[in-house]
């Protein structure tokens, strides 16, 4: 058994993969204890290999666990698992929590140039979930409501507290809501776009984290690539850097 | 001497003593943490340390001795400044501390916000009254290497002794006989203050004990070719900063003894790192004391660097002034000569950077690229750009890093880094 564990800025995602194929799934939000729910996700299995990855990768060392514990980054276990998943991928999209990677891949999967936001999390899912709470609402049915708009304006910030107010102010002219919104998932696919073309976008693209739940975004992605782009998606795309990493588990114990 | 007898130094120096106490606290444990916790270090490191250790101490009262004996002390922030005619004057040449961010708001209130945080750095340890070594220059040399800087040497003057050379911006015929124009003037300023008239023999020592520091650190930057790499590149950088401010002879002889050092360690293939451990090299903006932060994220992400391609590395030592000239004019011209090599981003085009930079990974033989900038370095930003270009066409990857000097993303450093390391398996 060879597991992989995905400890991000929002949720945690373990997997764990035998002959070749995922026998088990599960998912934890973060909290402000992630040790704590590392250990839920792990109770109960014994795997050969574990491998970490995302932001508190360095954390499950602590845990002094009987099995071996290796790390790799969220750009590689990404790339393994969009690979996995959709074999011949050239680009890999992930918008997480707190950042978004565009990862430029060769035709064997290997990572060849990457980009990443550096210190602020402009255009990630924090500034969904931020936004989201100016419309009084969860950020996951945000991206449905946003798809109701028909005419957005344009919003430049990509600070997430700027664009709370911009939102704010759009409100007081009284331009309809679901615009605003609309609008506020264009300025995160006009920052994403640059990103992809910047890691030298070559199709086919795959679109993984919790963002790419988000039906808008999606939308938007497709309307900006045109149709002979191919775009492909995740059942569960908040689980591809665990099932990368526990693919590395499987790779590192041959 | 003893830890009373430089707080009275330095209250002499008019020093903020609470602030200084606190400023040598955290550089001692921040040295701690990045220099001293390293594996297989080299014995000769221990003379770094030491040197480090007194970097306010021992240095700063060796400065105050040769005060006493009238000797004049140049404080500058780039290498431009031709050290070789400061020391045929018979003054002490120090490079100023710019490496951590040191009283910034107040910084913040005669430069813009969006400066480098080196620049912010340099006002900043003089308006905090942080650097003794500021405080001991009779005279203060900036340079016209980017508008952040010549804006702030307008600003700065009003607090030392300022001259400011006029670098120019490109490299034809009419740029170098400007740039010997402001070599013959820094000159007679030197003689001016010191008193001193620079002569062919005075010159003559100046330019060989420069050359004889700069063949230490070529032999030093060659060493580093070996694989398992035989020093860390934390230890390399901290010997070129270094090389600004202790005393040019015996630093090089330090060095050497060093480089001997590293030699018998090359022969046994002993290293710091095991032979195979991906190798870097650093290129971009100069990392002054204390900046260590990148080094120190990319040597924990399972890589070694092995150059920087810097003003504080490569850049201040790469060329060397010829020696042959006898006469006076003929010796002034080869310090232009020399100078004008300098493959700074503030010249344009700057297109032999591009290929220095081929060459030292080639030389080095590096694996990959980080290329730091400072943010709002303009200069160092459009090369990181024209260099991507360059060596993607060239089959070497590169990473573009752009930081400061606050740790607030070492952790998205770290990811980057590593990500970029593993992409070179």
């Amino acid at each position: 058994m060879f597991a992989g564990i995905d400890i991000g800025s929002r949720s945690i995602e373990f997997a764990l993969r035998k002959d070749g194929e995922i026998v088990h799934c599960a998912q934890l939000p973060t909290t402000f204890s992630p040790l704590d729910q590392c250990r839920k996700l792990l109770a109960g299995h014994s795997p050969n290999i574990l491998v970490a990855t995302g932001y508190g990768r360095g954390l499950v060392k602590n845990l002094e666990l009987p099995y071996p514990v290796e790390a790799i980054t969220e750009i590689k276990a990404h790339a393994l698992g969009a690979y996995a998943l959709f074999p011949g991928v050239r680009t890999v999209l992930d918008i997480g929590g707190q950042d978004t990677k565009a990862i430029a891949l060769n035709d064997k999967g290997g990572v060849v140039k990457f980009e990443m936001n550096d210190r602020c999390a402009a255009g990630t899912g924090k500034f969904l979930e931020h936004t989201a709470t100016v419309f009084q609402m969860e950020v996951d049915v945000f991206g449905s409501y946003a798809l109701q708009g028909a005419n957005p304006p344009i919003i430049n910030s990509m600070c997430t507290v700027f664009a709370e107010t911009e939102a704010t102010s759009l409100m007081a002219q009284g331009v309809a809501p679901p615009d605003i919104a609309l609008g506020l998932h264009q300025a995160v696919v006009r920052r994403t776009c640059t990103m992809l073309k910047r890691a030298g976008l070559v199709f086919p693209l795959v679109f993984s984290g919790g963002v790419a739940k988000n039906a808008c975004i999606r939308d938007l992605l497709h309307k900006e690539f045109k149709e002979d782009a191919t775009i492909y998606i995740a059942d569960n795309p908040d689980m591809c850097g665990a099932l990368g990493a526990s693919i590395w588990a499987e790779q590192c114990n041959v | 001497m003893s830890g009373d007898a430089y707080t009275q130094m330095w209250d002499k120096l008019n020093l903020d003593l609470a602030a200084h106490d606190g400023l040598l606290e955290v550089l001692g444990k921040f040295y701690g943490d990045i220099y001293l916790s390293q594996q297989g270090r080299l014995q000769g490191m221990e003379y770094l340390d030491f040197v480090l250790s007194e970097v306010h101490g021992l240095r700063i009262k060796e400065l105050q001795d040769a005060k006493a004996a009238g000797r004049k002390i140049v404080g500058t922030f780039c290498v431009f400044v031709p050290e070789e005619l400061t020391l045929a004057a018979g003054a002490v040449h120090v490079g100023l501390c710019s490496g951590a961010d040191a009283g910034t708001e107040e910084a913040e209130k005669i430069v813009p916000r969006n400066t480098c945080a080196l620049i912010k750095s340099f006002i900043g340890f003089k308006l905090a009254r942080l650097c003794p070594y500021t405080e001991s220059c009779d005279l203060v040399v900036g340079e016209t290497t980017c508008d952040g800087k010549k804006k702030a040497y307008e600003a700065f003057a009003d607090y030392v002794p300022m001259h400011v050379m006029e670098v120019p911006q490109t490299k034809t015929q009419d740029a170098k006989s400007l740039f010997k124009a402001e070599v013959l003037r820094y000159k007679a300023v030197l003689e001016e203050m010191t008193g001193t008239e620079i002569t062919i023999e005075n010159l003559k020592k100046g330019i060989s004990i420069v050359n004889e520091k700069r063949r230490a650190l070529q032999r030093l930057s060659a060493l580093r070719a070996a694989d398992p790499a035989p020093i860390s590149g934390r230890d390399a950088l901290l010997i070129n900063q270094v090389s600004f401010y202790d005393d040019p002879e015996r630093f090089t002889q330090s060095i050497n003894v060093l480089c001997d050092q590293i030699e018998e360690r090359i022969a046994q293939s002993e290293g710091v790192a095991p032979k195979g451990t991906k190798r870097l090299l650093l290129s971009g903006c100069p990392m002054a004391v204390p900046n260590w932060k990148v080094p120190y994220v990319m040597e924990g992400s399972n890589a070694v660097i092995v150059g920087e391609e810097s003003c504080i590395g490569s850049r201040n030592v790469r060329d060397l002034v010829d020696e042959s000239a006898g006469i006076l004019d003929g010796m002034i011209d080869a310090l232009v000569d020399r100078y004008m090599k300098i493959d700074c981003a503030c010249f344009t085009p700057n297109d032999e950077r591009m290929a220095n930079v081929q060459d030292m990974v080639k030389e080095l033989n590096a694996d990959g690229v980080v290329h730091y900038a400072l943010s709002f370095c303009q200069p160092y930003a459009h090369e990181a750009i024209k260099l991507d270009t360059a060596l993607s066409s060239a089959g070497i990857p590169m990473l573009s890093i752009e930081t400061d000097y606050s740790m607030e993303d070492v952790e998205q450093l770290k990811t980057r880094v590593e990500a970029f390391v593993e992409m070179l398996d």
